[in-house]
């Protein structure tokens, strides 16, 4: 009983402290703060999943969160006049013959039996393929990045509803790391860390190069969203009124209207995955996953297939990234493939997960809100402090080079909060029971 | 003729650049396999280790520059790189001492290790874009090339130009002394051997008497100068951003495990092939194959395998191919 | 798991392009020694009444004593599981030892670490990874003398003289050489301390009966140069041939103590340990 006082008293004061930038700063600012909270909290769950649960090493979560926010784009925006027929076929042909290509070239080494014949059919087919490839992709991706370029100049998407976008999104990450974690964990030994590292970074610089697909870094705006427009809502009679009733002008009202709404989806999909995710963990499942996790020779002697096992649950934990990815796409209603940053994607996710509590969902979820909490609010804090510290000196070089560098305070900060928790606390806030 | 041209073309921009990256990502790689060859962790601070030294070195060098110093045809910066590898090696034993060495009396697991180094990387990076700011700085001065283009193509009239680079030629021949002395410190002096029975096996090096705290300082201490050193030599070669370093990660850590992990002599044959596979796969081959082929069948796209943007593809598949082929890298790991 | 030390949870993570497995070290204490004091008279080396077990477990050991005298070949028999290693382990310091003393040459060491006991002039031999594989034998033999300051050519060509293969294989990784060489490296390894005592245990364990023979008269000749000998022998028969002391264990106590020809010839010993 004790730890559950403890435990909701943590949740309390992350929702104080949010109330708080409400009342000094501004309750946009702080319903900002809780949606993207709420997003990191979905992310830390799932690397979670695979940490705590599994003792995976994930370091590509930036890479799944990227392919949900692509989802975003391919399922909701509107598909591009003439871009299909220009070179959709073309593009999709081109990809199915790559694939067809490292099939063929899989089955090859399989089937054959060792010798330099089976290297060199290799080659030929790997290299053939992949000049065949290119001949049919290159002219279609030209035609399809000719399309009005300054606006589209890409494939554009399916045109559906944006929250479908978010399954989809989950879809797509589960799709990539069951690549990968059949490669990775089906080598000899485990290779996932490095694996994640760099699939990561080939998503990114996929969606950053690929202009077809998704404009790469001239970026999709204009997502199509979930909630209403805030313009609309100024402008309906009706809405004003009610804002007005409670004493606040359209414009605030409206933005703050929209965030809600925002928060309420995103709390319906939280606690859905959150109450999924404790499901598993007390579920037979999730007691011959810790007992994988505990003692992986025992749990293999009593037949366990524990690669089997591992795939399954870093598939499951990446889709989990992917539909926050997806999430986070539609709540900033675009994707810029350039700010994706592993320091920001990645291992801040990370922090959330070690400060929160390793293996405990609730913990995942603490650790993601205060964690984002805290990313954000470092800054003002230490321009704040800055600002304090150096209000004695005289206007310089120095001076300016300190409020300047106050901004990368979060970084520093967000270094030495892992740090102390591991040091002090290392089980995290809401350790595992 | 024509071949010969072809020769230059393909030196000038695949085997020459290809050889300084590659010197690079080994001396990277060499600082990660140390550590993981000694503490038994991948430190995920290691780009950040890097862009610590070069920050540091590049402070003096303005410091001197501002004094007037310089060394002539060479960059200042290697005057002050010694004062940039003592002021990272104080760094990073100062990190030692207030953070891993905690972990070391627990006995702590790798993995927890390999947390704690993505806190010591968020510090690092938080550091050094404090101190120097997140932006580029080029900080190379003196002669620019040992032989530039044009003066080539005057000395052999040729109409391809070879252009060396003096940062080029620094970086080999830097590589290359750094690499001997590190061999021949690990191979025969009686600190180096301890670190390798150290690195072999741990229970036995403690019933030798030797002692890990020394062992672990004496590594901390070359793994910062080669950070510095590699730090260094990049930023000559291109330029310095913190953010460049950190991404530097993922090819020092390809390097390092497709050599095979804890191996140095595999750190510096990953790093080549990393670098070798990376730049030949980016580069486009048409003015090569202009040359090469008979006249009328050069091609007429531009041979580019795949775009410069996806460098960080090809270290990851050559990763993949590797170990898919050989699960230990190319030298088996475990004897630094 | 998740009750221990939160820091040896490790989550089961194997993943090689982070971690690595190879070569880490146990629980060996790392702890500071404590002092040493004069404790004239009785054998050369002699655990005394020791009981205790590894860090806060159980008990292994019970009132157990082992000794060694100079010039002698003193050995450890005993079923499986009977404490035979962990004595000797007692003895070296690994174990904590809740009651009971350890005396080594006039001195009592109880509360030395490992690490000093090697300084004080015990040689231990570990039953496995008991060289360093990635180095040569005669890398290896040098990390044996690390704690030597003075010249240790002399005491490597003894170890040469002992075992001339190892002179023969001196540039040799030591991981490529046979199960037999590998025990004679980390045998002498042991003796480039120029040891006072010199433990082995198990040093048959897992090598062909030939090269057995062969390890037995090694150790004889080490111990001919004035080396007292304790061992832990699982080829309980052959040990106890060439002992002048055995020490029989069962369940962490000793059940019979005595010349080694002497427990040859007890009826009860042959019929329990010896197979008849």
């Amino acid at each position: 009983m004790n730890e559950m006082v403890k435990n909701t008293g943590l949740f309390a004061l992350v929702a104080l402290l949010i109330v708080i930038t409400g009342v000094m700063q501004s309750w946009n600012t702080a319903l900002l703060i809780l949606n993207m909270g709420l997003i990191s909290a979905i992310m830390a769950l799932g690397v979670n999943l695979q940490w705590g649960f599994a003792g995976l090493f994930n370091v590509g979560v930036m890479g799944f969160v990227a392919l949900g926010g692509l989802a975003a784009v391919l399922v909701s925006m509107p598909p591009t006049q003439g871009a299909w027929a220009a070179g959709g076929f073309g593009v999709i042909a081109g990809l199915v013959m790559g694939a067809v290509t490292i099939v063929l070239a899989v089955l090859a080494y399989s089937r054959m039996p060792k010798g330099n014949m089976r290297v060199l059919v290799m080659l030929v087919i790997l290299i053939g393929g992949f000049f065949l490839y290119r001949s049919v992709f290159d002219p279609a991706v030209e035609a399809i990045e000719a399309i009005n370029p300054a606006s589209s100049g890409n494939i554009g998407g399916l045109g559906l509803p944006v929250l479908m976008a978010w399954p989809v999104g989950g879809l797509l990450a589960a799709g990539a790391a069951w690549i990968i974690g059949k490669t990775a964990l089906g080598l000899r030994s485990d290779y996932l860390a490095i694996a994640t590292l760099g699939i990561a970074e080939i998503i990114i610089a996929v969606l950053k190069n690929e202009d077809w697909l998704a404009r790469g870094v001239k970026n999709v705006v204009g997502l199509p969203r979930p909630v209403p427009l805030e313009v609309d809502l100024q402008r309906d009679p009706e809405f004003v009124e009610r804002a007005a009733s409670f004493g606040m002008d359209a414009v605030t009202a409206s933005t703050i209207y929209v965030k809600l709404e925002y928060a309420a989806l995103f709390t319906v999909v939280l606690v859905i995955l959150l109450w999924m995710a404790q499901k598993a963990l007390k579920s037979p499942w999730g007691r011959m996953m810790r007992a994988i996790r505990d003692n992986e020779v025992a749990a293999e002697a009593m037949g366990k297939d524990v690669t089997r096992r591992h795939l399954q649950i870093f598939v499951l934990g990446s889709a989990i990234c992917g539909i926050a990815g997806a999430m986070m796409t539609t709540l900033d209603g675009q994707l810029t493939p350039g700010t994706y940053q592993p320091l920001r994607f990645t291992f801040l996710v990370w922090v959330m997960v070690i400060v929160g509590g390793s293996g405990n969902n609730f913990g995942a979820v603490l650790g993601g809100l205060l964690i984002w909490l805290l990313w954000v609010q470092v800054e003002p804090i230490g321009l704040w402090l800055m600002s304090t510290l150096t209000s004695g000196m005289s206007d310089g070089a120095l001076k300016s080079h300190l409020m300047d560098s106050a901004a990368h305070m979060r970084l520093f900060t967000m270094g030495l909060i892992l740090l102390l928790v591991l040091r002090f606390s290392p089980r995290g806030l809401i350790p595992e029971k | 003729m024509d071949l010969l041209n072809a020769i230059i073309t393909l030196t000038n921009f695949v085997i020459v650049p290809a050889i300084a990256y590659g010197s690079q990502l080994a001396l990277g790689a060499l600082g990660v396999t140390l550590i993981y060859g000694i503490l038994r962790f991948s430190n995920f601070a290691h780009g950040d280790t890097m862009a610590f030294g070069t920050m540091v070195t590049i402070l003096f060098t303005w410091l001197f520059q501002s004094w007037g110093i310089s060394l002539g045809v060479f960059p200042t910066a290697l005057l002050a790189l010694p004062f940039g590898i003592a002021g990272c090696a104080l760094f990073v034993l100062l990190t030692d001492r207030a953070v891993y060495r905690f972990y070391r009396e627990q006995k702590a697991k790798p993995v927890i290790l390999v947390i704690v180094s993505m806190g010591v990387m968020f510090i690092m990076n938080g550091v050094v874009r404090f101190i120097i700011g997140p932006d580029d700085h080029a900080f190379g001065d003196g002669e620019r090339f040992i032989i530039s283009a044009r003066t080539f193509r005057a000395l052999t009239g040729l109409e391809e130009g070879l252009a060396i680079r003096t940062s080029t030629g620094i970086t080999v021949i830097t590589a290359v002394i750094v690499v001997a002395l590190l061999f021949w410190f690990l191979n025969k002096t009686r600190t180096g051997k301890s670190m390798r029975a150290y690195s072999d096996n741990e229970d036995l090096a403690l019933l030798s008497g030797i002692n890990p705290e020394k062992v672990v300082m004496v590594t901390w201490i070359i793994v910062a100068a080669l950070a510095t050193v590699a730090g260094t030599l990049y930023g000559l070669d291109k330029s310095f951003k913190a953010f460049t370093y950190f991404q530097l990660l993922l090819p020092i850590f390809a390097s390092a495990i497709v050599g095979g992990l804890g191996s140095p002599v595999g750190a510096i044959a990953g790093g080549f092939v990393i670098a070798f596979s990376e730049v030949t796969i980016t580069y486009a081959w048409k003015k090569v194959l202009v040359y090469a082929l008979p006249d009328g069948m050069g091609p007429d796209g531009l041979v580019q395998l795949l775009s410069t943007d996806y460098k960080f593809a090809v270290s990851f598949i050559i990763l993949l191919v590797v170990l898919l082929f050989r699960p230990t890298g190319l030298f088996k790991g475990k004897s630094v | 798991m998740s009750n221990g030390n939160p820091y040896q949870d490790d989550r089961g993570n194997k993943d090689r392009s982070i971690t690595n497995p190879a070569g880490q070290g146990s629980q060996m204490p790392r702890s500071k020694s404590g002092k040493v004091t004069a404790a004239p008279g009785g054998p050369f080396l002699i655990g005394e009444a020791m009981t205790g077990g590894y860090g806060k477990g159980p008990d292994i050991l019970h009132d157990c004593t082992i000794a060694v005298d100079r010039g002698e070949i003193a050995v450890i028999v005993g079923p499986n599981g009977a404490g035979k290693s962990t004595a000797m382990k007692a003895v070296f310091g690994m174990l904590d030892v809740r009651s009971g003393r350890v005396l080594l040459d006039g001195e009592d060491i109880t509360a030395l670490t490992p690490q000093d006991r090697v300084v004080k002039g015990m040689g231990f031999v570990p039953q496995t990874s008991n060289i360093f594989t990635s180095m040569t034998v005669e890398e290896n033999l040098e990390m044996g003398a690390f704690i030597r300051s003075d010249d240790f050519r002399d005491t490597m060509a003894q170890v040469y003289d002992l075992f001339p293969i190892l002179k023969e294989k001196r540039y040799q990784a030591a991981g490529e050489l046979s199960g037999g060489q590998r025990q004679q490296v980390a045998v002498g390894r042991a003796l480039m301390t120029k040891p006072k005592v010199l433990m082995l245990d198990e040093p048959t364990a897992g090598v062909s009966p030939i090269v057995m023979d062969e390890l037995f008269d090694r150790i004889i000749e080490v111990a001919r140069t004035g080396i007292p000998i304790l061992m832990v022998e699982q080829n309980a028969r052959q040990a106890l041939e060439i002992a002048d002391k055995g020490y029989v264990l069962v369940q962490g106590r000793n059940a019979f103590t005595d010349t080694g020809k002497a427990l040859m010839a007890d009826p009860e010993v042959r019929k329990s340990f010896l197979g008849g």
